[in-house]
């Protein structure tokens, strides 16, 4: 039975598209269209089946121990959700590669993995950079592919030393652009004080890598008496960021120029290894720090929570935002918490030692607008609040992919 | 459907007469006026954007008196606290 | 930020939730509605529900135009997608909706182009640029949005491109409101009104809750303060015994709406004889569709659409979140088969769905909250 019957209720003349009341198929039939996905979910959650009349704390508790099952790609295909920083990519992360490489210096998943060679401890990282545009206000993709890398080691505790750089070039991309990202690195190589070791050329048909792609892997010295990670996180301990947050996400998003939107932002891409010498000489109770990149600060506030099995509570007050970037955001109706920086460090350090923290930061030049943004709790574990300029809480919750635009 | 965003007209573009840039905190964005053809903004007026469309001038006196209203709620909350402080019963 | 900040003000705040609990009369409970997605979700995202007592209890309306688009025409819209030469562009919004295979998301992961756009008329430029592709646009949202669809195709039409189209999903609120109050399941005391829908309709269009059902009704901005105000407004309608139609967004918000935008509408669209909402059912004359006139820029008519009707998922309760009968979290399915991430129904996926608000923002037992924040609340 077709439901595209001519005649259907109250439709005199016009074509009637789309089945109406009172005609086509009667979908509460069980030969009706459903959602096969749909099935396949309920029959993995089956406390749905539970009649109990729940208080909303049953509730909560419930999806509390939803979101501690073990993870799962339920996805056939990888989506752009995958590659945003959120949920999709800690799935994927801990659903496959750890599954598939599982190993004790793995597991922390930290920014570097910590080694023991021959009795010296190193740093070791990689990161790959398919940022596009390849060239934006602030800097480039070869600018980012040695501060991001370095930045990893950095914020492990670890003195940078070599880099390796692998590029995957398009048929047809110029020879000029390259010149031009080569040069990048050069300075950034020299700024950061790292060199470039070894690298690897590969070049792919048109049509593919979106005319550079850029891999760096990094070595760096753990020469300090620190043993940094976010699982060291723990109640009363406070969380500073180094300086305003999203400039780099935005610069980037409106350097597509599909939004047609133009601001004086620029990407904040940076070595910090100086900044964070400077505060690891300052504070001995520096217990983890992280570089904000994709997926955030509100990614890293979602890490401590989970890995340290602790509450975070921050204050929206607190946290710096650029007035252009805000404005960018406010516009675009995203959460520049969500937004990724490429020169920021968020640290958690010993509640009492946190001052000091800020004071080692500021008198930086990368950090003079370092800010305790919130603390380490005993709240309910594994979940951020946010206490919002407002005056009320609400929860800061990994996102699902990107922060997409929205219109409402 | 309800982001909107106010935004302060910079610009009226000559050479098309549907379109103004507007600023917000600093980012500037072209968009259609051509919903407000009845009463066009000009440059220095505040208008609320949404997808890309200006759906309505932003008046002034209006969110002066908004605004004021809080404010005296605020002003006789702060006496009423500090009132409140000041008398002990006990 | 100017009209922002000044609304985002804690300090005022504190005095508002004072001035609001003293108006509750003791021992009765109140339920305000706001219809408003975007209300909803300024109330979670700034914890608005901190500041007000445990009397006031705030539904979540149906007025989230993404959330309410049956099952069925998402599948349409994909079958549109698939199209052989066309280039689909959406709002960010829609991006994730899950059909009965999938999402616009799932669907480019394998290939198909769809492009999100941040306005109709960024839809046109790409129809400009690709000329040898059909662009359609999936228009979604009420009358907020329903204007700048209207320019769009008056555009098109005055630049005669041949290859942009329009898959008109655009609802009207107050067929929506009406199904509310109709509703047997719900009590409600009052209504926060629809912002941005107003600025386009104005307020008239709400002056029957006030006098046929009796129940006051402030039309309310985005700010939390806007909201926070607007709930002082309704509660001291209902302590005076009043009902009337107020509008606290006055600065944004004309009384007689916005003529011209009105007359785009009615130049390139007219009202459907019925339309499925998920959730709500039929309701007639509750959407738009392309005028005949325009009709070379109806997707539905330049292409083939399936319009097949898919049962919502036995488990899904969107509707009954939409109608504000159920709590987010009192749906059985909440937070563990339907997440962010796996959403089973609309509520979830839509950044302005009531259980998207919730599972984002406010999944807390407030009550433990509420005692890390202090609330002064002056002499009674």
């Amino acid at each position: 039975m077709s439901p595209n019957q001519p005649g259907g209720p109250g439709a005199p003349g016009a074509p009637t598209r789309g089945a109406g009341p009172g005609e086509a198929q009667d979908i509460s039939q069980p030969g009706a269209p459903r959602a096969g996905w749909v099935e396949r979910a309920l029959r993995e959650h089956d406390e749905h089946h539970e009649q109990v009349p729940d208080r909303e704390q049953q509730v909560l508790d419930r999806i509390a121990r939803a979101r501690r099952r073990r993870p799962r790609v339920r996805e056939e295909r990888i989506t752009m959700s995958h590659g945003a920083g959120g949920k999709a990519t800690a799935t994927l992360i801990e659903a496959i590669f750890l599954d598939a490489f599982r190993n004790p210096l793995l597991e922390p998943l930290e920014d570097a993995a910590s080694l023991t060679i021959g009795g010296t401890r190193i740093a070791l990282t990689t990161d790959s950079y398919v940022v596009s545009p390849l060239f934006f206000p602030g800097g480039d993709i070869g600018e980012l592919a040695i501060n991001g890398t370095v930045n990893d080691l950095a914020v492990s505790g670890a003195t940078p030393l070599y880099l390796s750089a692998g590029f995957i070039l398009e048929e047809g991309f110029p020879v000029a652009d390259l010149t031009r990202i080569a040069e990048s690195m050069r300075a950034a190589a020299a700024a950061a004080g790292i060199s470039v070791v070894t690298g690897d050329t590969k070049v792919v048909q048109r049509g593919k890598a979106d005319g550079c792609y850029i891999n760096t892997a990094g070595v760096g010295l753990l020469d300090r008496d620190v043993a940094l990670g976010v699982a060291n996180a723990q109640p009363g301990d406070a969380i500073v960021i180094s300086g305003p947050i999203g400039d780099h996400g935005v610069t980037i998003m409106l350097a597509r120029g599909e939004l047609d939107i133009e601001a004086d932002i620029q990407s904040d891409t940076a070595p910090l290894n100086g900044l964070v010498a400077g505060l690891l000489d300052a504070v001995p109770g520096v217990r983890a720090m992280r570089d904000a990149t994709r997926g955030g600060v509100a990614t890293i506030l979602n890490e401590i929570a989970k890995s340290a099995d602790v509450g975070v509570l921050v204050n929206e007050d607190d946290i710096p935002v650029r007035p252009a970037v805000r404005g960018a955001a406010e516009l675009l109706g995203i959460d520049p918490m969500y937004v990724a920086c490429e020169g920021r460090l968020v640290a958690v350090v010993a509640g009492d030692q946190a001052d000091q923290a800020l004071a080692a930061l500021r008198t930086h030049p990368l950090g003079t607008q370092a800010s305790i943004i919130g603390h380490v709790t005993d709240g309910p574990p594994g979940i951020v609040h946010l206490n919002t300029a407002f005056g009320g809480t609400r929860i800061v919750d990994l996102l699902v992919g990107d922060p997409l635009p929205r219109i409402c | 459907m309800c982001l909107g965003i106010p935004g302060e007209v910079i610009e009226l573009l000559p050479d098309q007469p549907d379109l103004a840039r507007v600023d917000v905190s600093g980012v500037r964005r072209v968009i259609n006026i051509g919903l407000l053809a009845d009463d066009l903004p000009v440059p220095g007026e505040w208008v609320l954007i949404h997808v890309g469309f200006a759906l309505s001038k932003i008046d002034e006196a209006e969110a002066a008196a908004a605004l004021q209203f809080l404010e005296g709620i605020g002003q006789a909350y702060a006496d009423e606290l500090e009132a409140l402080a000041e008398s002990r019963i006990e | 930020m100017k009209f922002v900040d000044e609304f985002r003000d804690a300090d005022k705040a504190h005095a508002l939730a004072a001035k609001i609990a003293a108006l509750c009369e003791p021992g009765r409970q109140y339920k305000l509605m706001e219809v408003c997605g975007g209300h909803t979700h300024t109330i979670y995202k700034h914890g608005l529900e901190d500041y007000l007592p445990e009397s006031i209890t705030l539904v979540h309306g149906p007025g989230c135009p993404v959330c309410v688009i049956p099952m069925g025409r998402v599948d349409d819209a994909m079958a549109l997608a698939s199209g052989p030469d066309v280039i689909m562009t959406s709002f960010g919004d829609m991006m994730r909706v899950p059909g009965s295979t999938g999402s616009f998301f799932d669907a480019k992961a394998a290939g198909t182009d769809i492009r999100m756009v941040y306005s109709p008329l960024d839809s046109l430029k790409i129809a400009r640029n690709n000329p040898d592709k059909r662009v359609v646009f999936m228009a979604i949202g009420f009358e907020t949005t329903a204007p700048s669809t209207a320019m769009t195709i008056m555009r098109a039409a005055a630049e005669n491109l041949p290859n942009f189209s329009v898959f008109c999903n655009h609802v009207t609120i107050i067929p929506a409101i009406k199904a509310i109050l109709d509703s047997p399941d719900l009590r409600l005391d009052g209504f926060i009104g629809p912002g941005h829908v107003s600025t386009v309709i104005g307020c008239r269009p709400y002056e029957f809750i006030a006098r046929d059902y009796g129940k006051p009704v402030v039309t309310a901005g985005f700010e939390p303060l806007d909201i926070l105000q607007s709930i002082y407004m309704l509660m001291l309608q209902l302590s005076e015994g009043r009902s009337e139609v107020e509008n606290q967004y006055s600065r944004v918000v004309p009384w007689d709406g916005n003529v011209t935008a009105l007359k785009v509408i009615g130049e390139t669209m007219e009202l459907r004889p019925y339309f499925e909402w998920r959730g709500l059912g039929f309701i007639s004359h509750s959407a738009l569709k392309v005028r005949e006139k325009y009709a070379r820029f109806d997707a539905e008519l330049l292409f083939d659409v399936p319009g097949v009707r898919v049962a919502d998922p036995k488990a899904c309760q969107c509707g009954e979140v939409l109608k504000g009968v159920l709590k987010p979290w009192e749906c059985k399915v909440f937070g563990t088969a339907c997440t962010p991430e796996t959403p089973i129904g609309t509520c979830m996926v839509s950044p302005e769905g009531a259980c998207a608000a919730y599972y984002n923002f406010g999944r807390m037992n407030r009550r433990r909250v509420k005692e890390a924040v202090t609330i002064e609340v002056g002499r009674p």
